[in-house]
């Protein structure tokens, strides 16, 4: 009786120690001495493709090539089409210790699963590491040195002052106008379009007929201004104006009177049917295909389905009409001073027991920043290689100059978007990280759909429905409770179940103490 | 004195461990049954719309419309389900994220009759009765009720039947038709290209850039002109019955399939079930 209870006491002690606190997490990565190359190696890679198939197969290639250089490592590929549903799906492997090794991320989402105790390799010492870093003495393969990269894009992969990944694409946003009807209306473009001179051509494309068809196309339906991603107009209009979004700790500041005003000028649009957003009527290129949208904002790695000679369709043949597509810089406040957001994919490492198979999965991580495969998946759409490496290479400078020999590969508009990203890399930026950035990005676009929506519904848009709106957003995405990181507020006091909690403790030291007292009291007597 | 302390100590680990639980949330309590009545599937309630003033309505305007949960996607970033009444049918969606979405899942897992999270979605559901409130929409050419607020009502079930419509496809008929389960009788397999060029029975996604899981996307032949078809995986995961007939297709077979008549820019049907001939 006394053995088995002594057991159940010290479960229960360990379980009282641990059960409340979270996973121990793994061991911080430590780079090996050398990479052991007797033995063989298994790991995964979760990347996402914008459902196109030349970039699965330049993921594809990638594996083939790497394995040929390392034929003692695996690598299994896993196909999304879905940013979220990548991160969901870490999320949920973090707590079960299955996450792929290495993994296509946004730093929102590794600012979250870094959350975890050593969750998410911190790349730094590997960077630098003369051996197997970037450019190192013992890479099999010609990767890009660290000062081959592009600073800004690394730059982006700092969460908490450490590289949490490298970049792998960089793209941005792009205005793809139908120059035709801007023309056809009177109007000339200018190199730089204004957010009142695109919203001027779009009233004026409202013009109807006596049939009610539209003069500018002749048909039923035309939505002039289609934007895709709304975080990013709402981002993007807030940057451009200098005003406050959030600050680096992770303070919340978009609910200000400058959101206000810029939500008004958008319900006015929204209202009288010269706006839209891809949630409220789907996606821009169609319309704008269609001949049925003059201004579409997109991402530049969406070019490939824009215009009407576009090498992908998602509208049939007889919907299509014939125009001349240019592309431009996304509206501006001030045309002097042009602001254009810096998004696309980046890579990730997750943290192992086995230190051998995190410095594996760093060297296909390298692999995914040489050359081939920059330049190979650069040219599917309109993305812009992370390594100045690639971007000064012979091939990639000979596809910038073949824009428009064909509407496949060299499709004029794919790489005019990604010349605007080249030429504009001084221009871009990004939003601070943190945990909770991800869900105040998804606010952003939530306070343009619900004013877009309620425009459209004639509903009242003043301070009283800013009041509510905000309210609601921040509920809605838990705003209240992302913490900053140097918060001094006061947390209020302990919940219940804490109190019980150390209560409890407290007891039981207590109850522990007595009880040894009157072992040593028994002892001295004996 | 021992033993009593001991086992002091584990009580009291016990109730510590006990605290750190979630306290579980109270059961309502069920309200009593009304009772029964003569089951009439078109019956709607009062302030209701039939489907002729749902088809009637403006796009943009608010609706409230009452029918039976025939298929629902899965419960991700939103609600998605196909909701039809003897006389039409609706596609609903609750957008959003969250609790932003109007409908709980626990609430949505009610509406869906056969799904089993673990083995994969198999959103074909057994006509539970709801309300939905919202604003009639339109996307890609879908007609759909969006920003929906879903109740879900006491009432019998009912199961609409399929509708053959092959011999509207391709005609401006067939969009009367949208949301409705469907029927197509007696189409013929034809070749899809993969990225190789090889001819082949099916893609993952439209152009096979996916891997098992993803969409499934045939070709289908009546009267010498070929549709495209999908299996959306959403509705029917991998692993369903339908999901693995259509992995196991071959070019020239001949297939009789159900569906819900979606709409993305053209019909797009959503196919629930093949019988191979």
């Amino acid at each position: 009786m006394r053995k088995l209870l002594k057991v159940l006491f010290t479960v229960l002690l360990f379980m009282n120690i641990c059960g409340c606190h979270g996973s121990l997490g793994a061991q911080v990565f430590a780079i090996p001495e050398a990479f052991d190359e007797n033995r063989s190696y298994e790991i995964s890679f979760w990347a996402k493709n914008d459902t196109n198939i030349n970039q699965v197969n330049v993921y594809k290639k990638a594996i083939s090539d790497f394995e040929e250089i390392y034929p003692f490592i695996k690598v299994n590929l896993k196909l999304y089409t879905d940013y979220s549903r990548i991160y969901n799906d870490v999320i949920t492997n973090i707590s079960t210790n299955t996450t792929p090794n290495v993994c296509i991320s946004y730093p929102d989402h590794i600012a979250t699963y870094k959350t975890g105790v050593n969750t998410v390799v911190a790349l730094d010492e590997l960077i630098e590491d003369g051996k197997y870093g970037l450019g190192g003495s013992d890479v099999k393969f010609d990767g890009p040195k660290k000062n081959e990269m592009v600073e800004a894009f690394l730059d982006e992969c700092i969460i908490d002052e450490q590289h949490y990944a490298l970049p792998f694409m960089r793209s941005s946003e792009a205005l793809y106008i139908n120059k035709t009807y801007v023309e056809k209306l009177g109007y000339e473009i200018p190199d730089v379009l204004t957010w009142d001179y695109i919203f001027e051509v779009s009233e004026a494309a409202l013009a109807k007929d006596e049939d009610g068809n539209y003069l500018v196309n002749g048909q039923k339906i035309m939505i002039p201004f289609i934007y895709k991603s709304t975080d990013n107009m709402m981002i993007s209009m807030l940057k451009q104006l200098d005003a406050p979004y959030s600050k680096e700790d992770g303070t919340i500041e978009i609910f200000s009177d400058t959101t206000r005003d810029i939500l008004k000028q958008i319900s006015k649009h929204a209202e009288s049917g010269a706006f839209s957003t891809f949630k409220i009527s789907s996606y821009p290129a169609n319309f704008l295909n269609a001949g049925q949208c003059i201004f579409a904002i997109d991402s530049t790695a969406g070019a490939t389905w824009m215009g009407s000679n576009a090498p992908l369709l998602d509208i049939s043949e007889e919907q299509l009409v014939d125009f001349e597509t240019i592309v431009k810089p996304i509206p501006q406040f001030d045309q002097k001073n042009i602001r254009m957001i810096s998004q696309g994919p980046s890579l990730c490492i997750f943290n192992k027991a086995d230190p051998q198979e995190v410095l594996a999965s760093w060297l296909f991580t390298q692999f995914l920043i040489s050359n081939s495969v920059q330049v190979g998946y650069a040219m599917t759409e309109g993305y812009v290689p992370v390594t100045l490496k690639a971007q000064n290479s012979a091939e990639y400078l000979d596809y910038l100059s073949k824009a428009g020999s064909d509407n496949k590969t060299y499709y004029q508009i794919k790489i005019d978007a990604s010349k605007l990203l080249v030429d504009n890399i001084d221009n871009t930026f990004i939003t601070p990280v943190f945990n909770g950035s991800a869900s105040l990005r998804d606010a952003a676009g939530s306070l343009v759909e619900n004013t877009c929506k309620s425009a459209r519904r004639g509903e009242t848009i003043n301070d009283a429905y800013f009041d509510s709106l905000f309210e609601k957003v921040t509920s809605l995405y838990h705003l209240d409770q992302v913490q900053s990181i140097e918060s001094d507020k006061d947390l209020g006091p302990l919940p219940t179940t804490a109190k019980i909690l150390l209560g409890t403790l407290l007891v039981s030291w207590i109850l522990l103490a007595i009880y040894g007292y009157r072992e040593w009291r028994k002892q001295k007597t004996q | 004195m021992k033993k009593l302390l001991t086992i002091t100590v584990m009580v009291l680990m016990l109730l510590g461990l006990c605290a750190c639980n979630k306290k579980p949330e109270e059961t309502p309590t069920p309200e009593p049954a009304p009772a029964p009545a003569a089951f009439d599937p078109s019956a709607k309630s009062e302030g209701v719309m039939t489907y002729s003033e749902f088809a009637a309505a403006n796009l943009g305007d608010e609706v409230v419309i009452e029918g039976f949960v025939q298929g629902a996607q899965s419960y991700w970033q939103g609600a998605k389900f196909y909701v039809a009444d003897p006389d039409g049918a609706y596609f609903v969606y609750c957008d959003g994220k969250g609790e932003d979405i109007n409908i709980s899942e626990e609430d949505y897992a009610k509406i869906v009759a056969s799904t089993d999270y673990k083995e994969g979605w198999k959103g074909i559901c057994d006509g539970t009765k709801v309300q939905v409130k919202g604003v009639k929409a339109e996307w890609s050419g879908e007609v759909e009720v969006s920003e929906a607020t879903v109740t879900i009502l006491d009432s019998e079930k009912w199961v609409a039947e399929a509708e053959d419509v092959t011999a509207l496809l391709g005609t401006d008929a067939l969009i009367e038709k949208m949301n409705k389960k469907v029927k197509f009788s007696d189409m013929t397999v034809e070749a899809s290209k993969d990225a190789d060029g090889n001819d082949v029975a099916f893609l993952y996604n439209w152009d096979g850039s996916g891997e098992p899981g993803s969409d499934l996307y045939f070709n289908v032949s009546a009267n010498g002109t070929t549709y495209n078809f999908v299996v959306e995986s959403y509705l029917c995961y991998d692993g369903s019955d339908v999901y693995e007939a259509v992995e196991a297709l071959n070019i020239g077979d001949k297939l009789d399939l159900e569906g819900f008549l979606y709409w993305y820019n053209g019909a797009n049907p959503h196919i629930t079930s093949i019988t191979v001939k």
